[in-house]
C-alpha cells in the first residue's frame, strides 16, 4: 500500500464508528433515527445471510466449524473492500458505512459463535481442533481484510486527487 | 418463523453494538478499540450462558443467532488489528488480536459454566 492510500487506515482504527473521526462523531447526533435504522436493517440482512449459509452448510458438531469460518473470512474480505472503496470517495454517502459496514458485515460476521464453538470443541475433547480453528480464523481473517483492502485500493481509481474522505480523517 | 426471530434479534443486536462502541470510546478514548473488544466479550459471555441453558430452538434463534450474532463482529475486530498494524502500532495490534480471542473464549466458557451451575428445577 502506498503512503497516500494508507493514510485513512492510519487514522481510523474502528471501521464501525471511530470517535477520532469527526464525521463519525457527528453522524449520530445529526441523524440518530436514520443511522440506527440503517445499522439495524443492515444487521438483519447480514444475520439472515449468516443463518442461511450456516443452514446450507451443515457441519459435524465435533469437527471443524466450516460454516462460521467461511462466514467470518468472507465478511472480513468484504470489510476490506468496503473501507477501501469508501476511502477513495470524496464524499461517501453518509449511511453507506453504517448500513454496509456496521450493519450488514457486522451482522454477518460473529465473534460469539466462534468463541462458543471453540469452547464446545475443547470440552468435547477436541482441544487441538479448537486451537486450530481459533488460529485459522484469526490468521485467515487478517489476511482476508488485507487482501480485500489492498486489491480494491489498487483497482479503484480515486474520485479526486486528494479526496475529502482522506482529509476528513486528518487531525 | 426462525428467520423472523433471527431478524428480530439482529435488528436489536447491531445497533446495540454501534451504541455500546460509541459509549465505550466516549469513556476510554478511540486509540485502542476497547469498544469492539467489549461487545465481543459481552456477546460471547451471553451466548456461552444461553447455550448452557435448556433453551427452546426459538430462543436460540432470537437471542443466539440473532442478538449475540449481530452484537458481536469479526470483521470490525480484524480491520482494527490490521489498521493498528499498518499504522506501525504493532503491540496494540497483537494485543487486540490475541486479547480479543482469549477473552471471548474465556467469557464463553465462564458463561457456560455459570448456566450449568445454576440449580434448574
Amino acid at each position: 500500500m502506498g503512503e497516500r492510500v494508507s493514510e485513512p487506515e492510519q487514522r481510523r482504527v474502528d471501521p464501525d464508528v471511530d470517535l477520532a473521526v469527526p464525521a463519525d462523531r457527528a453522524e449520530l447526533p445529526a441523524h440518530p433515527a436514520a443511522v440506527l435504522a440503517a445499522v439495524s436493517a443492515g444487521g438483519v440482512l447480514g444475520a439472515l445471510a449468516r443463518a442461511g449459509l450456516s443452514a446450507a452448510l451443515p457441519h459435524d458438531p465435533t469437527g471443524f466449524p466450516w460454516p462460521t469460518f467461511a462466514v467470518n473470512l468472507s465478511g472480513c474480505l468484504l470489510i476490506g473492500v468496503l473501507m477501501a472503496v469508501l476511502a477513495k470517495r470524496a464524499n461517501p454517502p453518509v449511511l453507506a458505512r453504517p448500513f454496509l459496514g456496521v450493519g450488514v458485515l457486522g451482522g454477518y460476521t460473529t465473534f460469539a459463535t466462534h468463541a462458543v464453538e471453540a469452547r464446545q470443541l475443547a470440552s468435547d475433547g477436541a482441544a487441538t481442533t479448537a486451537l486450530a480453528y481459533l488460529a485459522a480464523t484469526l490468521a485467515g481473517a487478517l489476511l482476508a481484510v488485507w487482501v480485500g483492502y489492498a486489491a480494491t485500493d489498487r483497482l479503484t481509481p480515486s474520485v479526486s486527487g486528494t479526496g475529502a474522505g482522506q482529509r476528513r480523517v486528518r487531525r | 418463523m426462525t428467520a423472523l426471530l433471527v431478524a428480530l434479534g439482529a435488528a436489536v443486536g447491531a445497533p446495540l453494538r454501534y451504541l455500546a462502541d460509541r459509549a465505550v470510546q466516549d469513556r476510554f478514548g478511540a486509540r485502542f478499540p476497547w469498544g469492539t473488544l467489549t461487545v465481543n466479550v459481552a456477546g460471547s459471555l451471553l451466548l456461552g450462558f444461553l447455550l448452557g441453558l435448556p433453551l427452546p430452538p426459538a430462543a436460540g434463534a432470537l437471542l443466539g443467532t440473532g442478538l449475540c450474532g449481530a452484537l458481536t463482529t469479526y470483521s470490525t475486530s480484524s480491520y482494527e488489528t490490521l489498521s493498528l498494524a499498518t499504522a506501525g502500532r504493532f503491540r496494540p495490534a497483537v494485543a487486540n488480536a490475541f486479547l480479543g480471542v482469549a477473552a471471548a473464549v474465556a467469557a464463553a466458557a465462564l458463561g457456560h459454566l455459570a448456566a450449568t451451575a445454576l440449580p434448574w428445577p
